[in-house]
């Protein structure tokens, strides 16, 4: 059984109220972090743990943080980006409803790290539920003393306020969500300025996401060296994966980053494998805008090596034979899926989702939309995977923010791994409305690499 | 008839607005239309616009630029039930498109339309963040998940029953 | 004595500028001026906040500077990204820009309506311009192009959403200029409209009308002159009065055919930007030759259409007309007027109500 840090509590009963939270433990890395240690110690705990930021981006948390300006006299605020949207991705709402004093904790110990008094969590607005099991666990927290004034005796002050959203994958993007908390379209902003010098308020902020916040509390509790033991490499810690599409057993599951692709897909402790006796077609490891890869080059990398869930061994390759962490929205598609529906899915999605600030991305997202639907109606050309390519590569990287990139990877990767089964649906217009293509040798054994 | 909130709601409104410094009350504009799509049928008219713009003073074209660019906010009225079954990649592996197709034929209406009766409303969503738990559909504050035709039918015949009385 | 300012060094497309500290790349080219100075569809800078929306402006920043020389990883927009000491831009020596900045322009054509034959932007419209400069003649685009709800925003301004590039440029004015913003930016994605949501007029505020000049498209035209004339046809008058408002400059261009005044627009530069504001009385009221100033024949020297068939450096010929036909009376081979009837002598078309209609010239009013 792997290590948990997140989610050992997860089964106790009513771990949701803070008694049941309290008695298991819970505020203890408050309590040390309040009393024992200064603001930058915390975050040079969080710098010593290793830990990457759990939204998607990777980038290290404690650095992150030692970025934050401070100004005399200005505000800082941190934000909890609580705005899961991201296909396939559904773990910080699993924290949210089950474990609410896990991230108030975490919550805490940050925004005493970063000097922020005022923090928000920005939720999704279709969460509509959770606000409520925050906002009640929050009442608690006021009343243990654990948020409000002086907050056990250590002059620190602290309100936490739910904000929910309404409605828009965009705002996950860290500067569109301060866009819409301030009550305006979540169109993200041109940077620079960074939210670090000019975020909420025109004022320094840090936005980190729901599990990273919450895994503050263990590295606290346990030490940043001890933490970052946990993992393989510069992949340290354990990674909430929530695992959905094709599988026996669908879930959130907390691994340490230390197991193969294929452990994590097939063994009883966490996904069971493929219902029906189905094989493995091709997976999406990390949330729909990282590359789709074959199974064949999800289980090994293109040198012949076992692929692990860590952010290193799943980027190995890069994008010809690599895929992405992304936030761990791990997506499987077993023989019976038809890759073109799924990637034309996926466009709709990011078509959907795109504010329309810049171009690129308002102008492009629509077209391969149409260029794909398309395609698996049977009225593509050949010439139109040609297309579809120089559409998503005149998008990525030209765009005001990464959803021009996120929506232009799953069509490349598509078209990179997948190309015959596109020209199939070209070449056999009626067939392709009947019966899928299949596993074709998607999961062929890698042949051996010529020695170099 | 005029929009105005209660009592109870105006004081809502006022304890949104605390959250956030002082003169910073355009935040609240998000939460507050919230309540204010619970509050006047479901929807958002010019007029509860204008009176969320007046609560919160700013401009009327402020709350309609938000107001339009959120997917959330309805700015038609919609049936007292608003099916909204998420479509997207991983939802759709696992059959989305049957649960969609069923529900359309079941209730007699296309997407977007609603039933003559004023009871259901049909919506195709993008993902709702429940991908391990699908097909899933919103409906009001929940989520409807794991489900099949069966539970489909449970679900219609539960808002029929709970409209009825 | 002020200490002086220490200038940055920067180089774009091999060629070196000294620019102040916090100068945008943009800016820094326009100093150099000529090829060099990328396009600018949405950044105006006369505007606060506006630019890095377009992505026509993308350049390739190949040393970020003396200090740090790494390249930026990705292409930026050079009209929002400040210089920084010895930083080393590249432009039109990019292929790498050139290729991005063909596929901006593509994604802005493939839903424009292309209805450059009835635009009134037609000849100063800056897509046009880009479009001939970075497009290419075809489309790749096989479906059919966006439409929006016609909407009737007042009898000065006209609304064309199709056109619309959704540069915010006339959302920035409104706020910026008037003290009430009636119109914005509705919905998202590539279903974003710049609408006022209650379809009410915009005549409310006498500083509105400037959204015409800022727009870089047909999108926002002079209701007052459209369909009036081409503007190519149109000489282009400084002339200045003295207006009451104190935030106009009351330095305008008229837009001429022999003594009638057709449009009134602020002065442009050659980036099309206006050198100072102007009020709507002066834009949409002051259409006659008294109530104006004239100083003399503007030179445009932004490159377009417009810059042919003006008064500026025209060569007149020294030679007569019979000199030329060697003594030859010139015949008139056939008076147009006979067969057509649009564009009659007698026909005051600045005076016409509305657009013009070939209503507007009656079979008998012409030629006896």
């Amino acid at each position: 059984m792997g290590r948990k840090l997140l989610l050992d509590k997860a089964h106790i009963e009513g771990i949701r109220y803070y008694d049941v939270y309290r008695k298991n433990g819970g505020y203890a890395a408050a309590e040390k972090a309040l009393k024992s240690m200064s603001p930058d110690q915390v975050t040079e705990e969080v710098k010593k743990s290793g830990m990457r930021g759990r939204g998607g981006a990777g980038f290290p948390t404690g650095l992150k943080w030692s970025f934050l300006a401070k100004p005399e006299g200005v505000p800082r605020y941190l934000v909890c980006n609580a705005d899961e949207s991201e296909p396939g991705t559904f773990k910080d709402r699993y924290l949210m409803e089950f474990l609410p004093h896990l991230l108030i904790e975490g919550l805490l110990i940050s925004s005493f790290a970063l000097g922020a008094n005022t923090t928000y969590i920005y939720i999704r607005g279709e969460y509509a539920w959770i606000p409520d099991i925050l906002e009640e666990a929050i009442a608690e927290a006021h009343k243990n003393g654990w948020l409000g004034k002086n907050i056990q005796g250590s002059g620190f002050d602290l309100n936490i306020y739910v904000q929910r959203g309404a409605g828009a994958y965009i705002c996950g993007e860290e500067t569109a969500l301060i866009e819409s908390l301030e009550g305006k379209r979540g169109t993200p902003r041109i940077k620079p300025p960074f939210p670090a010098v000019k975020g909420l308020y025109q004022c320094p902020t840090v936005v980190n996401n729901v599990e990273t916040l919450a895994a503050i509390v263990p590295i606290i509790n346990i030490g940043g060296d001890e933490y970052a033991k946990i993992g393989i490499g510069k992949s340290a810690g354990t990674k909430l994966i929530s695992a959905c599409g094709n599988l026996n057993k669908p879930g959130v599951y907390e691994i340490e980053m230390n197991i193969s692709v294929e452990e994590f897909i097939y063994s009883d402790e966490y996904c069971g494998g493929i219902p029906n006796g189905k094989r493995l077609k091709a997976c999406i490891p990390g949330g729909s805008s990282v590359p789709i890869v074959p199974a064949n080059l999800l289980l090994t990398t293109a040198k012949g090596e076992k692929r692990m869930m860590t952010y290193e061994s799943l980027n190995d390759g890069g994008f010809a034979t690599g895929t992405m962490m992304g936030s761990g929205g791990f997506i499987v598609l077993d023989e019976d899926q038809c890759v073109v529906r799924h990637t034309l899915s996926l466009a709709r999605f990011y078509h959907h989702e795109s504010c329309g600030q810049c171009s690129p991305c308002r102008e492009g997202t629509g077209w391969m939309e149409k260029v794909l639907k398309n395609i698996e109606h049977g009225k593509g050309k050949m010439s139109d995977i040609d297309l579809l390519w120089d559409i998503q590569r005149k998008i990525e990287g030209n765009t005001i923010c990464p959803l021009g990139d996120a929506a232009a990877w799953p069509v490349a990767a598509a078209i990179r791994h997948f190309r015959d089964e596109f020209e199939w649906h070209v070449l056999h217009p009626e067939e392709a409305q009947r019966r899928n293509f299949g596993l074709a040798h998607y999961a062929d054994p890698l042949p051996v690499a010529a020695a170099v | 008839m005029a929009v105005q909130f209660s009592e109870e709601k105006l004081n809502k409104v006022k304890e949104i607005i605390a959250r956030y410094p002082d003169g910073k009350q355009k935040s609240a504009l998000i939460p507050v239309l919230h309540l204010a799509q619970e509050s006047f049928g479901g929807w958002l008219s010019a007029d509860t616009m204008d009176y969320v713009a007046g609560l919160l003073s700013i401009e009327p074209i402020e709350v309609y630029e938000v107001a339009t660019f959120y997917s959330m906010f309805n700015l038609q009225p919609v049936g007292k039930y608003l099916f909204e079954v998420c479509q997207t990649g991983p939802c759709m592996l696992r059959g989305s498109d049957d649960i969609i197709h069923y529900i359309k034929e079941k209730l007699g209406i296309k997407i977007g339309e609603t039933t003559p009766d004023g009871l259901f409303t049909l919506k195709t969503v993008e993902c709702l963040g429940a991908c391990g738990y699908a097909p899933m559909m919103q409906l009001g504050k929940f989520y409807k998940e794991h489900l099949t035709k069966e539970k489909v039918d449970q679900i219609i015949a539960e808002c029929r029953a709970q409209a009825n009385n | 004595m002020a200490e002086e300012k220490k200038l940055f060094k920067v180089k774009i497309d091999n060629i070196t500028v000294e620019v102040e500290p916090g100068t945008t790349i943009l800016n820094a080219a326009r100093n150099i001026g000529g090829e060099v100075v990328p396009p600018a569809m949405c950044y105006y800078s006369k505007l606060e906040g506006s630019g890095g929306k377009c992505r026509t402006c993308l350049v390739k920043v190949t040393k970020g500077s003396e200090a740090d020389p790494r390249p930026m990883p990705k292409l930026v927009a050079s009209c929002r990204t400040t210089v920084m000491d010895g930083m080393e831009v590249a432009n039109i020596t990019s292929p790498e820009v050139l290729e991005a900045r063909k596929g901006v322009v593509e994604f802005l054509l493939i839903n424009h309506p292309l209805d450059c034959p009835v635009c009134d932007q037609a000849g100063e419209c800056d897509l046009q311009d880009l479009s001939y400069e970075h497009g290419v003649s075809g489309t790749r685009y096989e479906f059919k192009r966006r439409t929006f709800e016609k909407e009737d925003i007042g009898e000065h301004i006209k609304l064309h959403m199709t056109r619309c590039i959704l540069c915010y440029r006339c959302v920035f004015t409104a706020d910026q200029l008037t003290n009430k913003r009636q119109h914005g930016i509705l919905k998202r994605g590539d279903a974003s409209e710049i609408s006022t949501y209650m379809r009410a007029s915009l005549d409310h505020t006498n500083f509105i009308g400037n959204v015409i000049d800022v727009c870089p498209v047909g999108a926002l035209t002079d209701r007052t002159a459209r369909f009036k004339n081409r503007v190519w046809f149109l000489k282009p008058v400084d002339a200045h009065r003295e207006c009451s408002d104190p935030k106009c400059c009351g330095k305008t261009v008229l837009w001429m055919r022999g003594d009638e005044i057709f449009r009134v627009t602020a002065r442009k530069d050659k980036y099309g930007e206006v050198e100072g504001f102007i009020c709507d009385t002066c834009r949409f009221e002051k259409k006659e030759v008294k109530d104006w100033i004239v100083e003399g024949p503007r030179k445009i020297s932004r490159h377009s259409v417009i810059t042919a068939g003006h008064y500026v450096g025209v060569h007149k010929p020294q030679e007569t007309v019979a000199k030329v036909m060697d003594g030859r009376q010139p015949k008139l081979l056939m008076d147009i007027h006979t067969v057509s009837e649009v564009n009659m002598p007698q026909v005051d078309l600045s005076q016409i109500e509305g657009p013009a209609h070939s209503t507007d010239f009656p079979k008998n009013k012409g030629v006896q």
